[in-house]
């Protein structure tokens, strides 16, 4: 440990060569626990959208297993590349996110009533998705250079600050309440993790809060709907409470196990809305009741034990915020999503990672854990915190 | 290094409360979900069942009315339609080509299957045709897997296969009005029928049955996916009337020739309406499928009144006919047979002079001759030494003055007056000469020909109250055994209350009667039956509707083939048969018709005597009749 200062202080990958792992020891080195309670949850996600299209494979399970191959092996190639290749180009990698945002703010297509497609023909590609990830990867690099008297000074977080909010107001502009919502999550959930005093989470709470009257005006009228329909969803059956009402209605009717698979009166009798996107938790939920619910649930709990894991055992200040904060975004989607079908939360667009149909979201998830595991692999690199120029 | 370490050990710290705070919200979801799954699962579980499940209403089919011999007066008629289903077919246009070919199908009925596709939802059927012939029906189905999207619905529709031949007690059915709606939600099935007159109406609840459901499972937006369980219902039931169908026939096409009349034939001893006729008529099959506006219109603006049962709903001065209950009454209050009058062709009262309808008299009358003649003069003076009460109190006895109870709607009452009744309905005090002009059936008398046909019966049947009906009572099928049949067997007497009369007044009353008919010098002589056995006895009856003043009287009576129809008297008859054992019993009105022997009583001898021929009754070897039947 004596020349962990040392090490730190001088460019890594100029003189530490011998940290380099080979490509199969990087193979070796995958954890292929957490690569298979991930295929697992899509295995779960392929069985529910073959259910959501009454007992076929088109026109969702097919492409969706396509898009877990495509996603897998990205996770796979962003795994093996040196944990030090992101370090250098997260900033690039966030800028790249920020201009395809900015692209869809100008030219993006509308759907939804919200711009949040990039239409490439062939697929769309979703830029705030891929910003959800940039921005752990931005922010990880960031407080990875700050050391711990900065982070307790108020300045150098006004950079931070600037990273998450320049994107999350782009997004509310599409506007997707759910979305901006998310990298304001992430955001903070990396700003606590680094060790930004507690006193300024609540400064800034407090100003959040006394925002939100301000904030409501620039609400647009189906996203005040969501919210008033959230405080009283049975009021307006047929309105604006229909979904979340039927959802409630599916989850309840399902009970402890469920009406079986492909037995989802509700779902399949075209009651539940967006059956293959965000209230595909609900399907599973009515098909396979409460019991079916918690071991997904439990999945994706093991999938973040699997990141708490990997990010303690992490040397580096980078390998632990970016795992924590991948982590961490995986269950800020699951929460909210499944809180929000079951009405706990108001109605917001966010998808159950893995299960919801959805390119873009799986894509950018996997890449997400591909981090993950390339922290898992790069565990003991040492990576300097004011080396700025290592390779 | 010191600053690393530092780094590293609230990276743990915080690391550990984001790990708690996650454990504490996927504690939340467990929660909700087991609040939602286990303690709200039964409610939630009955919400989606509501969701997806359907109760759709089965109509029953609406019993037939038919006639005592099982003969169907009132049926249902499948009336097949075909519709297209447009989410069944890929290419409409070709379907609906390839159906013009077996069935055409124009311009315009194109434009409008091709508009209504585009409005209604996908699976909704569009009629395409109605009212299909049963050939057109079956090359359809014949061709049925050509038409994709092409099917056949059937529709019940009421059918009346004698059409207005007993219109008036049969009555019709009709769409559900606004106030017919009592919360049944049968009632509000599109095209359900609901009786509105006759016995169509009488006995609605039994004819319509109950309805069927079934249960089907459908979809967010409404389409059927499949049915889960069904329950056919309860169909109408059938119901026997007791009318004999070509009796009617008979007494309808009697009838015909008139303007406007009816006739009722009653059985003395069971009380059975075997026929009900009144004209002009109407046809009810019409109504089920619904009035043009221009229909209604001559239907209800006819002078004729071609929807009225006149039998039930039309009110008349019974003049003559009533003289029967007048001669019963002066007996009943100690007045014999053989109490004689004069008859000079008038008689005084005050200042007032009464005319007998005879200008020259009759001479010297008992009470039997003075039924055969209808004395108006001998009537005036029983009246006059009965009163008024006496008169009303045994017109009554025998049904008159108050709806009889027959079971169908619209019966009127009708007007038996007394001095009670002048008081309280027009607040004046009774004057004599009010009695004599009741003695003669004129005034304020008012009876329904249902009235009068009861009357005639409880007079033929010996005193019993008997009660009409139309729906048959028991299992019978044929005619109901005369109580006399049986010569050997015991004599059975109607099964209704005695009416409490003096045998030997209502015989006297009988002898009038069959004098009227049956002796040279009666008014109905010249339309006696003449058959042996088949003798009917008779009153008649001319009422008039007009004043005749003093001065036409001194210039002539005009004759009624000289006034305008409104003017003219009413022609009544009533009568029975066959006189030595009574059966049957008809009254005849014909309105504005002129005299009642002359218009009136061939219509009732006619009908008495097809009532006899069809009775099944001269099959028995030791009834009477029967020998006398022609075979």
């Amino acid at each position: 440990m004596t020349n962990w200062l040392m090490l730190a202080g001088k460019p890594v990958g100029a003189s530490g060569r011998q940290e380099d792992k080979s490509l199969g020891e990087k193979i070796r080195g995958i954890s292929w626990g957490l690569v298979l309670l991930l295929t697992a949850i899509a295995g779960v996600g392929f069985a529910m959208l073959y259910s959501a299209a009454s007992g076929h494979f088109e026109p969702w399970m097919s492409r969706q297993m396509m898009r877990f191959a495509i996603g897998l092996l990205l996770m796979l190639g962003v795994a093996i590349l040196d944990l030090r290749f992101w370090l250098r180009y997260a900033y690039l990698f966030y800028l790249f996110a920020f201009a395809l945002l900015v692209f869809v703010e100008v030219e993006g297509q509308i759907g939804m009533g919200a711009q949040r497609w990039i239409d490439l023909g062939a697929f769309q590609i979703q830029p705030s998705e891929i910003m959800k990830i940039a921005l752990v990867l931005a922010l990880a690099r960031y407080f990875h250079r700050l050391d711990f008297d900065a982070i307790g000074k108020p300045l150098p977080l006004f950079v931070p600050i600037g990273l998450v909010l320049t994107p999350a107001g782009l997004v509310l502009l599409q506007p997707d309440l759910g979305t901006a919502g998310m990298l304001l999550l992430i955001g903070a959930a990396m700003f606590f993790l680094a060790g930004v005093k507690l006193w300024k989470f609540v400064v800034v709470g407090l100003l959040g809060l006394g925002a939100i009257p301000v904030g409501w005006e620039f609400l647009r009228d189906y996203q005040r709907q969501r919210v008033l329909t959230f405080l009283n969803p049975e009021s307006d059956p047929l309105g604006s409470g229909y979904h979340i009402l039927q959802s409630k209605i599916a989850f309840g009717s399902g009970g402890v196990f469920g009406k079986g698979f492909l037995m989802g009166t509700q779902s399949h009798l075209n009651f539940l809305p967006e059956r293959q996107t965000d209230f595909i938790f609900t399907m599973l939920a009515e098909e396979f009741g409460m019991a079916g619910g918690l071991v997904l649930l439990g999945l994706y709990g093991l999938v973040i034990l699997y990141g708490y894991a990997i990010a303690m055992r992490s040397r580096n200040q980078f390998g632990r915020l970016l795992a924590l904060g991948i982590t961490s975004s995986l269950f800020f989607y699951v929460f909210i999503n499944t809180a929000m079908v079951m009405g706990l939360i108001p109605v917001v667009g966010v998808p159950l990672p893995l299960i919801s149909y959805g390119g873009t979201a799986m894509l950018t998830l996997l890449m997400g854990f591909g981090f993950v595991l390339s922290v898992n692999i790069h565990r003991d690199t040492r990576i300097g915190q004011h080396s700025f120029d290592e390779g | 290094m010191q600053q690393d370490k530092e780094l590293y050990r609230t990276f743990g710290r915080r690391a550990a409360i984001l790990a708690g705070t996650k454990a504490v919200l996927f504690g939340a979801l467990a929660a909700r979900m087991y609040y939602l799954q286990v303690v709200e699962a039964d409610r939630y579980a009955l919400l989606a069942e509501e969701n997806r499940i359907n109760l759709r209403l089965l109509p029953p089919p609406r019993g037939r009315i038919l006639d005592r011999f099982g003969l169907p007066l009132a049926t249902n008629d499948q009336n097949f339609r075909v519709v297209v289903v447009a989410e069944q077919t890929d290419d409409l246009e070709g379907t609906l080509q390839a159906l013009g070919r077996l069935l055409p199908i124009d311009v315009l009925n194109h434009d409008r299957i091709r508009k209504e596709v585009g409005k209604k939802r996908a699976f909704v059927p569009i009629t395409v045709q109605e009212d299909l012939d049963w050939p057109v029906v079956a090359r359809i189905e014949v061709n049925a897997p050509d038409l994709p999207g092409i099917s056949i619905e059937a529709e019940q529709s009421r059918n009346y296969p004698f059409g207005g031949a007993a219109a008036h007690v049969l009555g019709y059915v009709g769409a559900v009005s606004e106030a017919e709606l009592t919360g049944d939600p049968l009632l509000e099935l599109p095209g359900f029928r609901v009786g509105k007159s006759g016995v169509e109406k009488q006995y609605d609840m039994a004819l319509r049955g109950s309805a069927g459901n079934s249960q089907v499972e459908v979809n967010a937006v409404g389409r059927v996916i499949r049915e889960l369980s069904r329950d056919d219902g309860k169909p109408g039931q059938d119901l026997y009337t007791s009318l004999d169908m070509p009796l009617q026939s008979f007494v309808q096409q009697r009838l015909a020739a008139e303007l406007s009349g009816s006739a009722v034939v009653i059985d003395v001893m069971t009380g059975e309406i075997l026929a009900m006729g009144s004209t002009p008529t109407f046809d009810p099959t019409l109504f089920d499928r619904g009035l043009t506006s221009a229909e209604w219109q001559s239907l209800i603006g006819d002078k004729f009144r071609p929807l009225s049962n006149k039998t039930l709903g039309g009110q008349y001065a019974p003049g003559s006919t009533f003289k029967v209950m007048v001669a019963l009454a002066a007996q009943a209050s100690g007045i014999g047979p053989d109490h004689t009058v004069f008859c000079p062709g008038f008689t005084t009262l005050g200042n007032a002079r009464f005319h007998c309808w005879k200008k020259e008299g009759h001479g010297q009358l008992n009470m039997v001759g003075g039924l055969r003649h209808s004395c108006d003069v001998y009537f005036y003076d029983l009246a006059r030494r009965t009163g008024i009460d006496a008169i009303a109190e045994m017109a009554r006895r025998f049904g008159l003055g108050r709806p009889v109870g027959l079971d169908l709607p619209g019966e009127r009452p009708g007007v038996i007056p007394d001095r009670a009744w002048k008081e309280a309905f027009l607040g004046d005090i009774w004057h004599p000469g009010e009695t004599l002009v009741a003695g003669i059936g004129q005034g304020f008398i008012q009876t329904t020909p249902l009235q009068l046909a009861v009357m005639c019966a409880r007079i033929a049947n010996g005193g019993y109250a008997v009660e009409p009906h139309v729906q048959r009572q028991g299992e019978f099928m044929g005619l109901p055994a005369h109580p006399e049949a049986d010569a050997n067997g015991p004599v059975e007497l109607p099964p209704f209350p005695s009416l409490g009369l003096v045998p030997e007044h209502l015989g006297i009353v009988i002898e009038g009667m069959n004098e009227v008919s049956n002796d040279p010098r009666g008014t109905a002589y010249r339309v006696r039956i003449e058959a042996p056995g088949m003798e009917m006895a008779a009153k008649t009856g001319t009422s008039q509707v007009r004043r005749i003043t003093m001065s036409e009287r001194l210039a002539g009576v005009r004759k009624n083939e000289d006034l305008p129809w409104e003017q003219r008297d009413h022609a009544l008859f009533i009568g029975f048969a066959p006189v030595q054992s009574p059966r049957y019993a008809v009254a005849v009105v014909i309105e504005h018709g002129g005299g009642g022997s002359k218009i009136a009583g061939p219509i009732a001898r006619d009908i008495l005597l097809e009532a006899q021929l069809r009775d099944p009754a001269r099959r028995r070897p030791n009834g009477a009749v029967s020998k006398m039947a022609p075979a």
